[in-house]
């Protein structure tokens, strides 16, 4: 069970709704996954347009929780207001808050994140953040009032899996009590699992399941690389060793040789 | 007077927001809206009453990761 601001959730994996071929698969996917959260957003629409209703729909009649994000924003006043936007929109105090600041790599802008997470901490807002595996800037986003951290694993939408091992060990040990999730650049079911069996509390991910070719499985073997993943970090693996230790005995090995 | 909506122009008559999105055919929609880079509550839009030039932003909910 993971906890993210007193909501406690059976499943660690978190799941965007984005790129998918049709809603249909999108519903099935989502279903498939176990998710009990999913991630949402919100874009311009015009009177006549209706796609942002039925969208909506299609997402409460799935019954799932949603985590608005404040994607494809650039400064601290766009995110704030996109998360103003969302509240209202989605009723929810939760908000993925991202403020980016490179477009190559779409890494976040850790210094209009750190102020904006102030801003809307002090509002009353439950923040996300995604952010990198900096402690520095960790620190004071928790000092700004998050209670989740969630670093990336490698650029959004890039399938390269966890690209600073090291670092996200090092998060997962200097913030113990913290629910960390790990956000974005996953590809495959392993990739999360990696993420698990480091301690991780849940993975958000999303178009490796939307562009896999079939979104529908690939959700469902995410799930069990998270299940399996969180299962291996609490039976605690042991440690590599450099040199092999044979596993089978050979105290009463038969003596064949010359 | 004009205002810009999403972008785009259109002549409406002096009046609050909940008018002029009323008459643009957002009547009981589910959107947010701002006011030149300001959020607009829902409540508050009968009392926000728009000028000429005004920039509105009128999002829904979207798929997003």
């Amino acid at each position: 069970m993971s906890s993210f601001y007193g909501v406690e959730l059976k499943s660690r994996l978190l799941l965007g709704t984005s790129r998918y071929p049709s809603p249909a698969v999108l519903e099935r996917a989502v279903k498939a996954s176990g998710a009990e959260v999913v991630t949402v957003s919100l874009r311009r629409e015009s009177g006549a347009g209706r796609a942002g209703q039925a969208f909506w729909s299609l997402i409460q009649s799935m019954g799932v929780r949603v985590l608005p994000n404040t994607a494809g924003c650039h400064s601290v006043k766009e995110a704030v207001t996109t998360a103003h936007m969302a509240r209202e929109l989605f009723d929810t105090p939760w908000i993925k808050l991202e403020v980016i600041g490179e477009a190559d790599t779409l890494q976040p802008d850790v210094f209009g994140l750190v102020e904006a997470a102030r801003i809307l901490s002090e509002e009353g807002f439950e923040v996300f953040p995604y952010t990198t595996e900096d402690l520095v800037v960790a620190e004071r986003l928790v000092e700004a009032g998050c209670r989740v951290l969630m670093p990336w694993g490698a650029p959004i939408g890039s399938a390269r899996g966890l690209n600073n091992v090291y670092g996200l060990r090092s998060m997962r040990a200097h913030f113990p009590d913290i629910p960390l999730v790990v956000d974005a650049g996953l590809g495959v079911p392993s990739h999360a699992a990696a993420a698990m069996e480091l301690g991780y509390d849940a993975v958000l991910l999303n178009t490796a399941v939307a562009e896999a070719g079939d979104p529908v499985e690939m959700a469902r073997a995410f799930a069990l690389g998270v299940e399996a993943g969180r299962a291996a970090y609490l039976a605690r693996p042991m440690e590599p060793r450099d040199m092999a230790v044979p596993s089978t005995p050979v105290i009463g090995k038969a003596a064949l040789g010359d | 007077m004009r205002i810009f909506l999403n972008d785009d122009m259109h002549e409406v008559s002096a009046g609050t927001l909940a008018a002029a999105l009323e008459n643009l055919g957002y009547g009981g929609r589910k959107i947010a809206t701002a006011v030149n880079g300001r959020f607009v509550a829902a409540a508050a839009r009968p009392r926000t009453e728009l000028a000429d030039g005004d920039k509105i932003e009128v999002v829904a909910p979207m798929q997003g990761g």
